[in-house]
């Protein structure tokens, strides 16, 4: 009986990690989708959402709501003027060039936190004050499940936006086929400027969860985590907005239950394991298109 | 003064000049094919027409009527589609069909469509298009809520149609429409385009079946290799030599 409760609460902790990096793995999969890039700046945008959450909490005392709406607004256009002024002019350059270039934003990124900010980390008191909820004799952590609701919600929301709105489906017009989209009158690139912004706002909420959870901060606290979510965006699928969730979950499971019950410092090389695995069995990732063209 | 109206265009690949000083003209009402082998030019025109790739030079006029209160007062102006936003161009009233279809494979068949309407504001209007659509392609409402990539190729290709004809185009550029059709579905898209055009809309046909082409077009244009190298009325070029010999194999 102990053991199954453990195993609950193990699962129930990968949960909560995996849904933090399913909302940076969507970003990844939106952005690949969209502009057939990996934005590998998008790790830091965790990272600035942290620390844009702790000036508007900690040093101009905002209320918390006001503080995180702001956060997720900044990221979002953090993430729309990134694209504008290093992705935008290379549209046509080769992928590789791209790559770089993202790997780049990324170093002005955090070299810029850590010219504002120093390198010191930064406590940070977790904005989420809810108690431990026992249910029966398991129990989860408070910021726990805060977590798993806001990414529930949160994916809910963007599920119904990308199917069921005008925006969304333009959206999925442009990832498979640009040109036909602009014949329809589809203007790609505030399409593109879109995802951007509504991947840099999912980090953003990432962030927010993320420091909430270890209440600490520094210019560097991005890269794990993006390097993880894009792990498990190629998990699910990259492209596929389910096989992000789906991957961002997986991995969180394997991490918490490896660390739990194999060995801590293995969990990482289990992760990348099973990756590996599964581009073995499906290169396309779990949930990945196989696209079959007609003639 | 003509509906489309092409000067003096020229279009590079690089440094491939794919395009070498085009002129033509499509009038109101007409039905007009280019037709000319595999290279000659005749995607690039289309894509050029609508945005997709630049031009380097010559103008692409487009007659955009400003029509005040239905017909009263009916103004028309030109405008150059090489200023206009490639998004921007459907909302002036030109559609095009492109070559290989390019329907939204993961979408609905519904949602194609109502892709195809996607500058259009108003929903009443919307549905009587989506009606008007339906029953000319009654496969279409069947598999409306079928996700386009699982249809066949004609299937494809006449959703490629109904999306286009969704956004209630003057002018219609279609591409290779029979590629990779049987003979009958050739027939029968050929009998579409003809509707098409008898309800209203002037149409801009590109087909490597010549003779099909010819069959249903007022004029005609024959490309090579970047050129226009003959041009005339459509019967006309049917019974002419050098057009029998290179493009209907008699």
């Amino acid at each position: 009986m102990k053991l199954v409760v453990n195993v609950i609460e193990q699962l129930i902790n990968g949960l909560g990690a995996g849904s933090i990096y399913a909302l940076i793995a969507l970003g990844y999969s939106m952005v690949y989708g969209i502009a057939k890039m990996i934005n590998f700046a998008h790790g830091d945008i965790i990272m600035v959402g942290a620390y844009a959450l702790y000036v508007f909490v900690v040093l101009l005392n905002l209320p918390v709501v006001a503080a995180v709406i702001l956060t997720i607004g900044l990221c979002a256009i953090l993430g729309i003027t990134v694209e504008r002024i290093a992705y935008k002019p290379l549209r046509k350059a080769p992928p590789l060039a791209v790559l770089i270039t993202a790997i780049g934003v990324s170093f002005f990124l955090q070299n810029a936190a850590l010219l504002i900010f120093k390198s010191n980390p930064i406590p940070f008191k977790s904005i989420v004050n809810v108690n431990t909820i026992k249910i029966g004799s398991i129990s989860i952590r408070g910021i726990t499940a805060v977590i798993l609701v806001v990414t529930f919600v949160s994916m809910i929301l963007l599920t119904l936006f990308i199917n069921k709105t005008k925006a969304g489906r333009a959206m999925r017009a442009v990832s498979e086929d640009k040109g036909a989209a602009q014949l329809m009158g589809i203007n790609v690139n505030r399409t593109i400027s879109m995802t951007f912004a509504i991947g840099s706002a999912l980090a953003a909420i990432a962030g927010i969860l993320f420091i909430s959870q270890y209440q600490s901060l520094n210019p560097f606290m991005g890269g794990l985590p993006g390097i993880k979510a894009f792990v498990a965006a190629v998990l699910g699928g990259i492209g596929s907005v389910p096989g992000a969730m789906l991957g961002g979950v997986l991995l969180g499971i394997i991490e918490s239950i490896s660390k739990a019950y194999i060995s801590s410092e293995l969990s990482d090389a289990i992760v990348f394991g099973v990756l590996i695995l599964v581009l073995l069995l499906k290169p396309s990732g779990l949930l990945g298109k196989n696209r079959i063209e007609k003639v | 003064m003509a509906l489309l109206s092409i000067k003096d265009l020229n279009v590079y690949y690089g440094v491939i000049h794919a395009i070498k000083g085009i002129s033509f003209e499509v009038n109101e009402g007409e039905v007009i094919a280019l037709i000319g082998a595999n290279g000659a030019g005749k995607t690039t025109i289309l894509h050029t027409i609508t945005g997709l790739i630049p031009a380097k030079s010559g103008s692409i006029e487009f007659e955009v009527s400003g029509n005040n209160s239905e017909g009263q007062n009916k103004t028309t102006e030109m405008i150059n589609l090489r200023k206009t936003p490639a998004h921007k161009i459907v909302t002036l009233g030109m559609a095009h069909v492109p070559e290989g279809r390019r329907i939204f494979q993961e979408l609905s068949v519904l949602d194609n469509l109502n892709m195809g309407a996607y500058t259009r504001k108003d929903k009443n209007e919307i549905e009587e298009t989506l009606a008007k659509i339906y029953k000319r392609f009654p496969r279409l409402e069947e598999r409306k809520s079928q996700i386009a990539g699982t249809l066949s190729g004609g299937e494809q290709q006449m959703l490629a149609m109904g999306r286009a004809l969704m956004s209630h185009p003057k002018i219609i550029l279609m591409d290779e429409p029979s590629m990779g059709l049987s003979p009958i579905l050739v027939e029968e898209i050929f009998d579409i385009i003809k509707e098409i055009s008898k309800s209203g809309t002037t149409v801009l046909l590109v087909e490597q079946n010549a003779k099909k082409a010819l069959s249903i077009a007022n004029r005609a244009y024959v490309l090579e290799t970047g050129n226009i190298v003959l041009e005339g009325d459509a019967k006309k070029l049917m019974n002419d030599e050098s057009v029998k010999k290179a493009y209907l194999g008699e």
